[in-house]
């Protein structure tokens, strides 16, 4: 409850600190809208030359992708921003501050950024996915979007717990921005259901980067094509990937030095 | 010598330290090369991915295009797309917003030489390091790649010619940051519009015909969907001359908006900084 509060806390300063720069607001829109627009582009061709992509009929696909841009949309307003300071802050030594605050501290690094603005994406993802659920040949029951917004949850878990894996690295090897911009690069797979991958490449999105558990196992939710077993798994593997990353965050915690001193 | 012989001699004697230089800093950057160009993959292998479903399921071929000719497409995709990374009109932003343009003013040479050789020389590091990554994308896609010599020969100078267009368009485009330092919004919209006009998505062919008439008409499709067509399509001997010629014809045009807008531009500049 205590980190919830300080979690909005933090949400509310940001906020109102970001919300003095309102031009920000309008090139973000129109960013955001440049890049929905691209990608119903892409997908119209796409389905000039066919009917269904490996099963997968256009409104369906038009899931999946509101999908990866409102969940890009999370990642970039609050994930990306606070493993971005966290990273500068093992570099520069000035993690001391909030490691010496009297409040757990994997929980601290990740709520003190967000870049408000950047959840334009949420919303225009959301218009994306609604306009594909209103698309669908079957109705979505209540069931179904309960199911499909508790694995949207759970996804945002593990794509946050992937993303502090990788900056906790930073206690070892300064540098890991590159490997930030892979991630960046990766990402992008998530347009797609990934069932349409190669074996190689599908178990690479599936485990190495979590993105086959954060959209393509939602999306199959909302499109009424998900298996009991799947989404026990996705939910069993956010909670074992957020308990490792919790020993993982201590265990990467004893290598900071500070570069205060 | 003569002055201008001489004058000539100092610009290539420039491009050569330059680029040279710019390989020794770049090849430290080994790792973080690697990581960039393996992140880079990804959009072309979902788009490979993507038509070669497509592709199978309607029988081997989309609009007469093969799964082996997609492959080829795609890989050599890579290579242009890493030859069409050039500075950015952000670049610019960041020269002018942080006063680096005062002392680029103060030489005896136009900031733009400083960029298209810097670049260039760091084209030769990823061009390097790519071979083995297109030696793997070969052997997980299998692509159908037969050229012959004179489309090789074409292709060489095409990539050059595709980095040249591209570093002018995005310079001409970079003089805006004289007037706002918001170029983000105008420069993500020219590249979405690139990404459907060039070849970058998909192998124009694919494109609706007006799409493709509007793509005759811009520079895009010569700085990407040329050079790959080149080497992996079947272009006349003609057709491959004549793209040459068109490349030039852009960087021509581009070059001339380039000096235009710059001699506007610069005096627009005042030095922010010390």
């Amino acid at each position: 409850m205590r980190g919830l509060r300080l979690a909005w806390l933090f949400f509310k300063l940001g906020s109102l600190n970001e919300l003095q720069y309102r031009a920000n607001f309008f090139v973000q829109l129109l960013q955001s809208a440049v890049a929905v627009a691209t990608a119903l582009v892409v997908l119209a061709l796409v389905y000039s030359h066919t009917d269904d992509l490996n099963g997968w009929s256009q409104p369906e696909l038009l899931v999946v992708m509101g999908i990866q841009i409102l969940l890009g949309g999370v990642i970039r307003t609050t994930i990306q921003p606070n493993m971005q300071r966290l990273m500068e802050d093992v570099r520069d030594g000035r993690l001391d501050f909030a490691l010496t605050k009297p409040e757990d501290s994997q929980l601290l690094v990740s709520v003190r950024e967000v870049r408000i603005w950047r959840a334009v994406d949420v919303f225009s993802g959301g218009a994306v996915l609604a306009y594909g659920v209103a698309g669908l040949d079957r109705a979505v029951g209540v069931a179904d979007a309960l199911l499909f917004l508790g694995l949207l949850a759970f996804g945002a878990v593990t794509i946050y717990c992937f993303w502090l894996l990788i900056a906790t690295l930073a206690f070892w090897i300064v540098n890991v921005w590159e490997i930030m911009e892979l991630f960046e690069g990766i990402y992008q797979t998530g347009r797609w259901p990934v069932s349409i991958y190669p074996a190689w490449l599908r178990f690479g999105v599936t485990f190495l980067v979590p993105i086959a558990f954060a959209i393509t196992v939602p999306a199959e939710a909302i499109t009424s094509r998900l298996e009991w077993t799947t989404a026990a798994v996705a939910v069993g593997f956010a909670i074992a990937l957020f308990a490792f990353t919790r020993w993982w965050w201590r265990f990467g915690l004893r290598r900071y030095s500070g570069a205060s001193a | 010598m003569s002055a201008e012989a001489g004058r000539l001699r100092s610009y290539v004697d420039y491009y050569l330290v330059r680029g040279r230089t710019q390989i020794q800093a770049n090849f430290q950057y080994r790792v973080a090369t690697y990581m960039w160009l393996v992140g880079m993959l990804a959009e072309p292998v979902v788009y490979l991915v993507v038509w070669t479903t497509i592709a199978e399921q309607q029988g081997g071929a989309v609009q007469g295009i093969t799964t082996g000719q997609f492959a080829a497409y795609y890989i050599v995709w890579t290579l242009v797309r890493n030859m069409n990374i050039v500075f950015t009109p952000y670049g610019w932003e960041w020269r002018i917003r942080e006063g680096e343009l005062s002392a680029a003013l103060l030489r005896p040479l136009h900031p733009l030489h400083e960029d298209i050789a810097g670049f260039a020389g760091w084209k030769v590091v990823t061009l390097v390091l790519w071979l083995p990554i297109a030696a793997l994308l070969w052997l997980a896609f299998d692509p159908v790649l037969d050229p012959t010599l004179l489309e090789v020969a074409v292709f060489s100078v095409a990539i050059w010619g595709a980095y040249l267009i591209r570093t002018m368009f995005l310079s001409a485009l970079g003089m805006v940051t004289f007037w706002t330092t918001r170029v983000s919004a105008l420069f993500e919209l020219m590249v979405a519009l690139e990404l459907l006009l060039s070849g970058r998505l998909v192998p124009l062919p694919l494109m609706p015909e007006w799409a493709q008439r509007t793509a005759d008409l811009l520079p895009f499709k010569w700085s990407f969907y040329f050079p790959i067509d080149a080497l992996v399509g079947d272009l006349s001997t003609r057709e491959l001359l004549g793209g040459l010629l068109m490349q030039l014809f852009w960087i021509v045009v581009l070059t001339a908006v380039f000096l235009a807008a710059w001699r506007f531009a610069v005096r627009r500049y005042s030095a922010v900084g010390n």
